[in-house]
């Protein structure tokens, strides 16, 4: 039986316009300003998992005076659990590129890039015939904006919008200090908008839409629709696109296999919430927005689970910055001793510290996340860590 | 080695002789050997005028740009959670069996190496792996059995 609580929304999936590239057309014979007006009004955050308001960024973005502007459509999700950009860029590749094109319009920039994470590199050959229909639309329209795609090279703090930049630049992908945001100073020291795959998308359905219907989807909080990439213990995975703002209860009797002990929401950099919680919790409010959803049922062993994502976290971290370095080791290397009874049961209560020290610390989003999947997982779980 | 000069001498023409050439040319020279060695590095820093330790310092980052020398066809099985609980193990052991190495080894012949990965986006379909750029999913130790046969003869 569907279940009526959870409301399925059909936008970034929707059926293409009858003529190519009709979206940015129509938007381009609006006024530049309402054009972003409309994209702060429609409450849309960036679908990354930071959730900046992006017609803000666009805004500031639109602000800066230069001849060259990069705008880069970050396709670099590495996130694991997370495969909802791939499909966009298999299926809707059209919408992409259209927010692209949409932003380059209205904040005046020239050059596209297209970061493309090195294990999507099939993609390329359709995105490239893809971006040969725009060129050819974008002649048509008027439009100077040139689109190039950049492999990525497999690394998944480059995902962080600096350190993807950096990674473009022929360097380490190692974050930069923020301020200077790229958007005053990018990629090659130039102004640079870097959105999600899905944010794009999002954008020229904001354009097509208009703010007001955009708004009506989803809560008070979190506006529109959101792609979910969901996978484990469920008879439904694959992407799901639906209205924000659903107890996890709900989205565990539609897509869970009637077992289900917990559910990692927005990714291993997310949070891991335990069956006593499916009732108090809605997804979207005040946890992360990026959409990659596990469903873990009563046969997983939850250390095996943080066991995987500590050896991620410590594989992936650049090593720039020593809480993370050195922080993902030691957690890595503290559930074990603990499991192996070298190690007290109250080790684990050091190591819940340790991971939130590292959320103040750590130089990027990376190092200060870890503490989300780990501290809800050892509290919950922390039987299963034991023995 | 003189293709080497030429993948450089090609890219910085797109490129540009500048830093921001240095992943296109390691990834030319990875698609045409599948690994960078030391001797390419210290061409590609003379190209770009960087240091080589600058080259290697980028290109050890990556874990698609290879330093020592790999089979004609890289397997990478990915190891993420959802592929680890749907079988990643048995297809692991699979194609340990069906190449006669064990993870991280390169078969005598220099035609394929096993290697795993972080997550290759492919978890509603898992387990997952690449061979070279190419995905292969819902595997299953006969399906490898299958995938293996087919780059044996190629």
């Amino acid at each position: 039986m569907s279940n009526n609580k959870l409301k399925r929304a059909e936008i970034l999936f929707s059926p293409y316009s009858v003529a190519p590239y009709e979206i940015l057309k129509r938007t381009m014979q609006k006024d530049k300003d309402f054009v972003i007006n409309e994209l702060i009004e429609s409450g849309l955050r960036g679908r990354g998992g930071a959730g900046f308001p992006t017609g803000k960024k666009w805004q500031f973005f639109a602000q800066e005076q230069n001849d060259t502007k990069y705008i880069i459509c970050n396709a670099d999700e590495g996130e694991p659990g997370t495969f909802k950009d791939r499909k966009l860029l298999v299926e809707v590749p059209r919408k992409v590129i259209s927010g692209m094109a949409i932003a380059a319009w209205a904040c005046n920039a020239k050059n596209g890039i297209i970061y493309l994470r090195a294990e999507y590199k099939n993609l390329i050959p359709d995105l490239k015939k893809e971006i040969e229909v725009f060129n050819e639309y974008a002649n048509k329209f008027g439009l100077e904006f040139n689109i190039t795609i950049f492999s990525g090279a497999g690394a998944y703090v480059c995902g962080e919008e600096t350190a993807l930049i950096e990674s473009m630049e022929g360097k380490r992908g190692e974050p930069r200090n923020k301020p200077p945001f790229p958007i005053q100073n990018g990629y090659l020291g130039k102004p640079t908008l870097v959105n999600n795959v899905e944010t794009f998308a999002a954008c020229s359905m904001v354009c097509r839409y208009g703010a007001t219907e955009y708004k009506s989807y989803g809560t008070s909080d979190q506006h529109g629709s959101k792609l979910f990439s969901l996978s484990g213990d469920s008879p439904k995975e694959g992407v799901h696109e639906l209205e924000l703002g659903m107890k996890i209860s709900d989205f565990v009797e539609e897509y869970g296999d009637g077992d289900t002990k917990a559910v990692q929401i927005g990714g291993v950099a997310g949070f891991c919430i335990p069956r006593k919680e499916f009732e108090t919790t809605i997804i979207g409010e005040g946890n992360t927005t990026g959409g990659a959803t596990m469903i873990f049922n009563s046969t997983r062993s939850m250390y095996n689970v943080l066991h995987n994502y500590l050896d991620f976290f410590a594989e992936e971290s650049c090593g720039q910055c020593t809480p993370c370095r050195v922080g993902t080791q030691q957690l890595l290397k503290g559930i074990e001793a603990v499991k192996s009874g070298e190690k007290p049961e109250s080790y684990l209560d050091d190591l819940v510290k340790l991971s939130k020290t590292m959320k103040l610390t750590s130089k990027c989003g990376l190092g200060q996340s870890v503490t989300n999947s780990f501290s809800s997982i050892v509290k919950n779980f922390r039987e299963e860590m034991i023995y | 080695m003189a293709e080497i000069a030429k993948i450089i001498q090609e890219k910085v023409e797109t490129y540009g002789r500048e830093r921001k050439a240095l992943i296109p040319i390691l990834q030319g020279i990875v698609e045409e050997k599948n690994y960078v060695d030391n001797q390419d590095m210290v061409k590609i820093a003379k190209a770009l005028d960087i240091s080589a330790a600058d080259v290697y310092g980028t290109a050890s980052f990556y874990s698609f740009i290879e330093n020592e020398e790999k089979g004609k066809f890289v397997i990478r099985v990915c190891k993420s959670i959802t592929c680890e609980m749907k079988g990643k193990h048995k297809v692991l052991t699979a194609l340990e069996e069906e190449l006669r190495i064990k993870l991280g080894e390169t078969t005598h012949n220099k035609k394929f190496s096993l290697l795993e990965t972080n997550c290759i986006g492919l978890c509603d379909v898992g387990p997952a792996m690449l061979v070279n750029d190419e995905p292969y999913t819902h595997l299953t130790p006969e399906k490898v059995h299958d995938v293996i046969s087919v780059y044996r003869n190629k």
